[in-house]
């Protein structure tokens, strides 16, 4: 069943007299891979601190599964997993000790908690070396970690601020499948910023952000039907360089 | 069930700290070595040099080691909150903060978890110098080592809270020298944790005032009472008074909507 796991309306936001973010309105239903798609300096890490609440947003609004970020922010932070653009395991504690304290935080006892993690690290060929330090593992396998973490406790959705970034292809590979994945197994609702074209599936949405204001947004095929525009690749470097731009 | 959650976030967040502080075997190393320094090198030399008058909590002569065991305490709990706010300033940079900032828990709730983490640090280095005290032959009353706890929890907390808040204003790590010169310095050297304030008096009225007043003296003082078995009401609502000025500012800084690291902006794209 599709449902509207992230919906924001009218967000605006700045730094100082800096527009960051203006008049940003856009859905991420369940059961779907939405990318955000964005040069650097477009606002998507902005973005992502307002609906992760690192910020509040002062103009407009943001619901996370029915839920108003700014009024019942624990009940929609409880819906979120994350995977921020740096790493942000301990170096120097295990995998396990990573994602336990993680499970703490959402208040996971430690049972369950062992037993989501085994299921998780599994699906990531990751649980051979749970108990191998952070700082041991190479950026794939840390990237690998990070996402079976943010589903440790379940969330409707995921967030993904460029995961890919400094990773090798397999690797690079591996997770934009694992990720399509578990959208259409578990219903997951996904918005994933990148830069990178080549991540993008064919049944994706897209929403390409551009100077903190949506260009466009839709199913992939739906831009491209209406646009007339050959790929993705062609959407971005149009809206983002155009005369549209 | 809310309780549970919570219960189960301050373990968590109690039982990483004291997870990374044991992986991490030179930071309780140099935590020890720099009061035993002053401990072995400072005080044996200045013995001669300052003598100590009788005043309360102690009954007879002392010697000048017996007089700077607690502000020594005190410097092992000054340095760990100050340390605890670098920890808080490098996982901002390394984005580790964010992690527990996303978490479905009230902010207030996951500062105050990250201070009792944070104390409980400074308590446990503050007994193993006791110990090596002990050895030394600066022995307080068997009591006090147990009075002297609630002593130590306070002040470690009161400076952990000071360490929050200056975290909430310090966007990089590169401005954390500042930190040393015009907090921990200034402190410690205008408090009773070396001189009593007596001696300070003779010497000069203004510093005498700015020590007497100064959160850290009074963090001092209830820890050399209580190490005596004794209560020291001033330095108790002083310093539980200071603990709560800056616990509240340091929430206020971390509000998402109030926060300084809103006013002073994002990075990033």
């Amino acid at each position: 069943m599709t449902e509207i796991a992230l919906a924001v309306e009218n967000l605006s936001f700045a730094y100082g007299a800096k527009k960051a973010l203006d008049a940003l309105s856009f859905n991420v239903q369940s059961g779907e891979c939405t990318i955000l798609l964005g040069p650097n300096g477009a606002g998507k890490s902005t973005l992502f601190s307002l609906i992760t609440r690192l910020y509040d947003a002062r103009a407009g609004r943001i619901e996370l599964c029915g839920f108003d970020l700014k009024k019942q922010s624990l009940q929609a932070l409880a819906r979120l997993g994350v995977v921020f653009q740096q790493t942000t395991l301990d170096p120097d504690l295990s995998v396990t000790q990573n994602l336990r304290y993680h499970a703490a935080l959402h208040g996971i006892g430690r049972k369950a908690a062992d037993k989501r993690i085994q299921e998780e690290l599994e699906r990531l060929a990751m649980f051979e070396r749970r108990g191998e330090k952070v700082r041991q593992l190479n950026g794939g396998h840390k990237r690998r970690v990070e996402i079976a973490r943010a589903l440790l406790h379940k969330p409707s959705l995921l967030l993904l601020d460029e995961p890919t970034v400094g990773l090798d292809m397999p690797s690079r590979q591996a997770i934009v499948s694992h990720v399509h994945d578990l959208v259409k197994q578990q219903n997951l609702a996904v918005l994933w910023a990148t830069h990178l074209i080549d991540e993008i599936a064919a049944d994706d949405s897209l929403i390409v952000l551009h100077k903190g204001q949506v260009k466009a947004s839709g199913k992939l095929s739906e831009i491209l039907q209406t646009t007339g525009w050959a790929d993705p690749g062609q959407v971005f470097q149009k809206l983002t360089q155009g005369p549209q731009a | 069930m809310r309780v549970l959650h919570y219960w189960r976030a301050t373990i968590g967040i109690v039982g990483r700290e004291l997870l990374r502080f044991l992986h991490q075997r030179e930071r309780f190393v140099s935590a020890l070595v720099r009061p035993l320094v002053w401990l072995f090198v400072f005080a044996a030399g200045f013995r001669a040099a300052l003598g100590i008058a009788i005043a309360p909590p102690y009954e007879t002569y002392i010697l000048y080691e017996v007089y700077i065991t607690p502000g020594l305490l005190g410097m092992i709990l000054l340095f760990n909150g100050m340390q605890s706010s670098l920890s808080m300033v490098y996982d901002r940079e390394m984005g580790s903060m964010r992690m527990l900032m996303v978490c479905p828990l009230p902010r207030w709730f996951l500062l105050c978890s990250k201070l009792i983490a944070g104390t409980a640090v400074g308590v446990l280095q503050s007994y193993a110098f006791l110990g090596i005290a002990w050895l030394y032959d600066i022995q307080a009353p068997l009591m006090g080592y147990v009075w002297i706890l609630p002593a130590l929890v306070l002040a470690g907390m009161m400076l952990g809270a000071l360490g929050l808040l200056l975290s909430s204003f310090i966007k990089h790590l590169e401005n954390f020298a500042g930190v040393m010169n015009f907090v921990i310095f200034p402190l410690f050297f205008m408090s009773t944790a070396l001189y009593p304030l007596w001696k300070i008096k003779e010497s000069s009225e203004v510093l005498y005032t700015l020590a007497q007043y100064n959160p850290f003296s009074q963090a001092v003082e209830l820890i050399r009472f209580a190490l005596y078995e004794q209560f020291n009401q001033q330095a108790l609502l002083f310093t539980g008074a200071a603990f709560l000025l800056f616990m509240g500012a340091a929430i206020m800084g971390y509000n998402p909507s109030k926060g300084m690291m809103v006013k002073k902006g994002g990075g990033g794209d």
